[in-house]
């Protein structure tokens, strides 16, 4: 059996050693569409999962940012020029709360895609694999951004009311975050392979990565109480994607926030793409395990 | 050459009309710091820090906008300074710590709460000599002037009054009873009534200016906040008279009142424990001394949002703006 697996697999290396060396922008377009289209489709399938998505931050702001209105303290840190409610504080930190459970996700959906066969369907398009990859995690993407202006409109309400061209300058951080966070879970996705295995990654990623960072307190409040926690936090890529969404809430530009996340992204999207090559990926390892 | 000289008439034409309408100093007294901090009306950044003497609390600018009085209570004398060099000019009598002062529209006569003596004293700005003191209630401090100058309003903190002193006779000619512990009297602008704060008591009373009757209360609810916590202090009223400013001390929050319904509209966010106010010249802004935070806050009046916080000196207690157009 083992044997037969084996064969088919060097025919399909063979197959894509002998790939044509490029196709015409429609193909690849079609390809794209088609993902994005499937990702759409699913979407609006599950208007659970969407009203899901909006109740958890939503909870955060009306309910867990009301208690601490008055408890965390009064200082100004940039990009805020002057004193704010822990409902504006937060809300970035719950922007990237979305982004990131959206892009783990997405990448769930990969596992199930995979262990139900779907993924077989997408993997054999004879366009490169990492167009595949990166197609499906502008859907995803997308997905997570239309959450998040969903979410925006919401707090409004809320007196959580940035200047309106803010809600245009933070576009850029949202695909940058969304992109960085999803090509992490990508990643993660490639890692496990079943879908009960990945429930337990995502308790230890989503939730350290969370806690650990600038989205539920400023970095200062962090330090007084843990110098360690601070160093933790710094190196959390989820910190400086917080704060790159924030900044740019305000129409500001956070330099460092945006090389990090820049960085990581490639870095995770990179090896990502390498982990699902089916000649020298983990996927590849599995299956010949 | 023609062209060059038509467009550097134009540049020129452009760069005036990019200067602000108005241009005015801000200046702070810092209770703990002993100085007084001036910021610009461009940036709103501090651009000089003067000492004064001890304990600067009231401040006041003379209507042509030359001179700045600052109440050194400690020192037990008010002081004048050139809001122009921040020179030291002069020193004026007052009684022993002197907390809050008024100047007459015409410029001619200061009017200073002395706390520690129940005294108001009046003094010719003219010639810097007293001309008068007029027993008031115990812990004088709120001093506020009608806009035709001819009545002056003193609050007394124990007494818990409104002393209204006519400028004519220097005598008192009402006391209306408010709530605990008041602080400051704002006229409106058209002369008819005057807010009175009352921090212990947590409400401002609106008094009308003719009959001396309380005809409104107003009281302050905070979602989130103790009503202990909301002391009211500071208290401005826009020029048209259509809405006042109210500083809630430690409630870190500016009320803002529409002046003719007295219905509370919004609570800003400012600094913590805001003390004092002040409008800019074309009150399009006003600003908040934060006493425990060290800075002040700038309201953006028409919007009625916070744009800006900014450190200042220790303990800011006093607002004033000066005009140097």
């Amino acid at each position: 059996m083992s044997e037969a697996v084996s064969t088919e697999r060097s025919a399909t290396n063979k197959a894509l050693d002998n790939e044509p060396s490029g196709f015409s922008g429609k193909a690849y377009a079609i390809c794209a569409g088609g993902i994005i289209w499937r990702e759409a489709l699913r979407f609006l399938h599950q208007r659970e999962r969407f009203v899901s998505a909006l109740v958890r931050p939503l909870l955060w702001l009306f309910i867990f940012a009301a208690g601490f209105r008055q408890v965390l303290g009064v200082s100004i840190v940039p990009p805020y020029q002057t004193y704010i409610l822990y409902e504006v504080y937060i809300t970035p930190g719950l922007i990237g709360m979305i982004l990131l459970f959206n892009g783990m996700q997405s990448s769930l959906s990969m596992v199930y895609d995979r262990e139900t066969g779907t993924m077989k369907t997408l993997l054999v398009s004879p366009l490169p694999r990492w167009y595949l990859l990166v197609s499906k995690l502008a859907a995803g993407v997308a997905v997570g951004i239309l959450q998040v202006y969903v979410f925006l409109a919401i707090a409004w309400f809320w007196d959580v009311q940035p200047n309106w061209i803010g809600y245009l300058y933070v576009l850029p951080a949202l695909i940058l975050t969304g992109l960085m966070l999803g090509s992490l879970g990508m990643l993660l996705s490639s890692l496990v392979q079943q879908l009960e295995n990945f429930a337990g990654i995502m308790n230890f990623v989503i939730f350290p990565m969370y806690f650990a960072s600038s989205a539920l307190y400023p970095l200062w409040r962090v330090q007084e109480s843990s110098p360690l926690l601070h160093t933790i936090c710094l190196f959390n890529p989820f910190t400086h994607a917080v704060e790159l969404v924030r900044f740019a809430l305000y129409q500001q530009f956070n330099l460092e926030a945006f090389l990090i996340v820049i960085g990581c992204t490639v870095f995770f999207l990179g090896a990502a793409i390498i982990a699902y090559d089916p000649a020298r990926g983990t996927i590849a390892r599995k299956k010949q395990g | 050459m023609k062209n060059l000289l038509v467009s550097s008439a134009i540049a020129g034409a452009l760069m005036l009309a990019g200067t602000p309408a108005f241009a005015y100093k801000i200046f702070v007294s810092n209770e703990r710091g002993n100085d007084i901090t001036v910021l610009d009306s461009e940036n709103f950044e501090v651009i000089d820090t003067f000492d004064v003497g001890q304990r600067p609390r009231g401040i006041a600018v003379s209507p042509d906008g030359k001179s700045l009085y600052v109440c050194t209570s400690d020192d037990d004398i008010i002081k004048e300074f050139s809001t122009e060099t921040y020179e030291f000019i002069r020193t004026l009598p007052s009684g022993p710590d002197p907390e809050l002062l008024v100047v007459s529209p015409d410029g001619t006569r200061l009017y200073a709460a002395n706390e520690d003596d129940n005294l108001v004293t009046i003094i010719n700005l003219e010639t810097g000599a007293r001309v008068v003191e007029v027993p008031v209630g115990v812990e004088p401090e709120g001093m506020g002037i009608s806009p035709d100058g001819q009545t002056v309003v003193n609050t007394s903190e124990t007494t818990n009054m409104a002393h209204f002193i006519d400028k004519d006779s220097q005598q008192i000619t009402a006391n209306v009873l408010v709530d605990s512990r008041p602080r400051f009297a704002q006229y409106k602008a058209d002369g008819s009534e005057i807010w009175v704060s009352a921090e212990i008591g947590g409400t401002v009373s609106v008094i009308d200016a003719e009959s001396k009757q309380i005809k409104e209360k107003i009281t302050f609810e905070i979602q989130g906040i103790r009503s202990e916590a909301i002391q009211p202090v500071g208290v401005r009223i826009t020029p048209d008279d259509a809405k006042a400013y109210v500083a809630l001390g430690p409630a870190n929050r500016v009320a803002v009142v529409d002046a003719n319904t007295y219905e509370v509209l919004d609570y800003l966010l400012v600094g913590q424990r805001v003390w004092q106010l002040a409008f800019s010249p074309d009150a399009e802004h006003l600003f908040t001394t934060n006493g425990i935070s060290n800075d002040i806050s700038i309201v953006d009046v028409s919007e009625d949002e916070v744009i800006k916080s900014v450190q200042v000196g220790q303990q800011p207690w006093g607002v004033a703006v000066a005009d140097v157009d």
